[in-house]
């Protein structure tokens, strides 16, 4: 057992802290949520210096090679700033998703300039009625002589405006709810029959819905066989899940630690208002959330790449579970204790609390994975 | 970064489960198992089984015969001790009296008191809590007067552990009124067996006989029986409370108790089917399973902590919080996974010395008696506040 970070993770985690501290201060992430604009290159671009985007993509494509531990450590770190920029979206997710793949040409390609931060990926996967079951998909692919004509409809896609090239998955065979089916191909920006609706998120990420009409994509452009990559998919998301809960993990300890804070300098009644036994304790449950929910951080990272699937799966919806309970309890407790102050947009912690609302219902909320880990596990031992 | 455990940490964990197969008695394995109460002579023959063993004290130094082992050595015997069905080891000689004999105690008192502990010969109880001392410790009241070579104490103490089985009692006394409420205690020893000391059971909620309230009159102890210096009696209590604390979130009762509630859920039968089928009931035991793992991650990253020396935060105080509401929930879920059975009161099925039998359900008791978990060693308000002064609030 050993749960401190390596010097490696340690060194990433004060450059990524350091970075932040001075480039991506609270009043700067204002600034960009009010230009509408929804990230800022300048921002990202420092991120690559630091070699965040090239985290997870292998040595052989330019990249660091790391994996989910390093990731933990980057978003831990990440947290607290509240990023707006595709760490989550493109350099874990979409990176993740593309390594499996690293072995065809244009997954590498792709691979390679978005470890200088040049390019950026999105997976554009979940549909409107999935409710965060992978398996249903309904968006048709179509084989039509050497290409492919896509048809579909996906929900929420996070970054999806920003991103060079959409993953997108879609059945060449099968029903919505079968594992076997799913294919995935890479659609550029611009590709004739894709259009975007774009929306901001309720924590400032920008989004869209995703629609494909007859979309005609070359048969090179679909990434690994024709209808098994549904595994892969998962697996990424498995990786991002994990990656979100570490995010949590570092943004509950600020949000605990603002309002600890505050407890001990706004005064009422003439003293503190820390002084007060009914919100000094609910500080310690707070406190108490996040030990267990960074507990769950350090097993999600753990395990979210385990072969045996398994044991993956009851770890991540376990550590799901544990960091939306933390995170809403967290959140909401945040802002009750700011009292009048919570409620506004010129506190940070609003900006926590809706983030961490925000990871609550990515991945599937905790009443979701509540139901997941008891189908997988809430059998008699022998 | 990672979960394993190194490969010596695996091996001594064969080891303790090899020790447990080999001498756990089965009889009092069931009796554990299923809920049952156990007798002073059976909780006695463990300690001297373990004894025997090398193991008597696992925490203790091994110039005082202790095992020497490190805290994570302590967390796996801990854990499969309470998978297997293990008697819990009465804590009051072992991890109360015992480190404040070493830290303060005199060489006599060492000699004369730590083998007798450790081989499990002298029972010991705790003598802390008054009627009017709960949470405020420190306003006891017992009053300790010298003359001559004694102590003359009077008073009385409460919620008193299985002090009918107890040879010696460990007390704070009051031995200066006159100055502060913390400066005038004195730790003292004294045997029960002494004129003028009695026990009377405190009737509790479920029935069952477990705590005392035990009057000193006139009781006369000799200077010898205290321990350290007179009026800092306090100062050997608090250290105490800083010690051993990494094994409080009681992480593998929890885990036997949640697979005994596995194994009811499995049994009854709801619909014709298994309780475990049901959607609700299996979110709820999932819920508590989920909790319990991040305990076990969070008690286990506070042994990291601890086996690196990094100074010791509020986590402690955290885990019994945390320990406490888990087991309570578990005992709640197995109350109400016996239907309409969780409410027969049969103490005849588990009282102490009677055979254990499977069937009986006794669920019920079980449930009120965990009440006290967040009660007693510091309510979990009192830990609360504890946590609240160390965030600096």
């Amino acid at each position: 057992m050993d749960f401190d970070f390596s010097d490696e993770q340690r060194q990433l985690n004060d450059a990524v802290r350091s970075f932040l501290a001075k480039e991506h201060p609270f009043e700067r992430l204002l600034a960009i949520k009010r230009s509408g604009s929804g990230w800022d290159p300048k921002v990202w671009r420092g991120l690559a210096e630091l070699g965040v985007p090239a985290l997870n993509v292998p040595t052989a494509l330019g990249g660091l090679g790391y994996g989910p531990p390093e990731t933990l450590a980057l978003m831990d770190a990440c947290g607290p700033s509240l990023l707006l920029e595709p760490v989550l979206t493109s350099a874990v997710i979409a990176t993740a998703l593309l390594n499996e793949f690293a072995g065809a040409v244009p997954a590498a390609d792709l691979l390679r300039s978005m470890a200088r931060g040049e390019r950026i990926a999105a997976v554009a996967h979940f549909e409107p009625d999935a409710r965060f079951d992978t398996r249903r998909v309904t968006t048709r692919a179509r084989a039509d002589g050497e290409s492919y004509r896509l048809d579909g409809h996906k929900a929420v896609v996070l970054h999806a405006g920003l991103a060079d090239t959409l993953l997108v998955s879609a059945r060449t065979a099968g029903e919505a709810g079968e594992d076997h089916g799913v294919a995935l191909f890479m659609v550029a920006r611009g590709t004739p029959g894709l259009r975007l609706e774009e929306y901001s998120t309720v924590d400032g990420q920008r989004a869209a819905e995703v629609y494909l009409k007859d979309a005609k994509l070359h048969a090179a452009h679909r990434l690994g066989s024709a209808d098994s990559a549904l595994r892969a998919i998962e697996a990424a998301f498995d990786i991002g899940l994990a990656a979100s809960c570490a995010e949590a993990a570092g943004i509950m300890q600020a949000a605990l630690n603002a309002t600890i804070e505050y407890l001990r300098t706004r005064q009422q009644f003439g003293q503190p208002i820390g002084r007060f036994q009914a919100l000094q304790h609910r500080v310690v449950d707070m406190a108490i959330h996040l030990q267990q929910a960074r507990s769950m951080s350090y097993l999600a990272a753990l395990r979210c790449n385990s072969a045996d699937i398994g044991e993956r799966r009851r770890a991540l919806s376990a550590a799901k579970v544990v960091i939306g309970d933390a995170g809403r309890f967290i959140g909401q407790q945040a802002v009750q204790l700011h009292g009048g102050m919570g409620m506004t947009d010129e506190l940070q912690v609003s900006h926590w609390f809706k983030r961490l609302t925000a990871i609550d219902i990515m991945f599937g909320d905790s009443d979701t994975h509540l139901q997941r880990y008891a189908a997988l596990s809430v059998a008699p031992p022998v | 970064m990672h979960l394993e455990f190194t490969e010596e940490e695996r091996a001594f964990r064969e080891e303790v489960q090899r020790f447990l197969r080999e001498r756990l008695p089965a009889d009092i394995r069931d009796k554990v198992l299923s809920g049952c109460e156990l007798t002073r002579d059976e909780y006695q023959m463990w300690q001297r089984r373990l004894y025997e063993r090398g193991w008597g004290a696992m925490s203790w130094p091994v110039q005082f015969g202790g095992a020497g082992w490190n805290a994570v050595q302590q967390y796996i015997f801990e854990e499969e001790a309470a998978l297997a069905g293990a008697p819990r080891l009465i804590p009051f000689g072992l991890k109360m009296v015992a480190p404040v004999l070493m830290a303060y105690g005199s060489a006599a008192q060492q000699i004369k008191f730590l083998p007798k502990i450790i081989s499990g010969e002298t029972w010991w109880c705790q003598g802390y809590s008054e009627p009017g001392a709960g949470s405020d410790l420190a306003s006891l009241r017992t009053r300790a007067v010298r003359e001559g070579d004694h102590y003359v104490v009077n008073g009385q103490k409460t919620w008193n552990t299985l002090g009918h089985y107890a040879d010696w009692i460990f007390c704070l006394v009051r031995t200066d009124p006159q100055a502060k409420p913390q400066s005038g205690i004195t730790f003292l020893l004294i045997d029960m067996k002494s004129p003028g000391v009695s026990v009377r059971p405190i009737a509790l909620l479920d029935g069952g006989r477990e705590v005392n309230d035990v009057w000193f009159e006139n009781v006369r102890v000799p200077l010898e029986n205290r321990v350290g210096e007179e009026n800092r009696g306090w100062t050997y209590a608090k250290f105490l409370l800083g010690h051993e604390r990494t094994l409080i979130a009681g992480v593998g009762t929890a885990k036997r108790e949640l697979a005994r509630l596995k194994r009811t859920a499995a049994a009854e039968r709801k619909d014709g089917r298994p309780l475990l089928d049901d959607p609700l009931f299996a979110a709820r035991i999932a819920r508590v399973e989920i909790e319990l793992a991040a305990l076990e991650i969070t008690n286990l990253r506070v042994l990291c902590a601890e086996r690196s020396s990094q100074a010791p935060g509020p986590e402690a105080s955290m885990l019994k919080i945390k320990g406490s509401e888990i087991q309570q929930d578990i005992s709640e879920l197995l109350m109400r996974a016996a239907g309409a059975y969780a409410l027969p009161m049969r103490r005849d099925a588990m009282e102490a010395g009677r055979q254990a039998d499977p069937n009986a359900v006794n669920v019920m008791a079980g449930y009120l008696n965990q009440r006290k978990l967040s009660i007693f060693g510091g309510t979990n308000e009192i830990q609360k506040n504890i946590i609240a002064k160390m965030m600096g609030l």
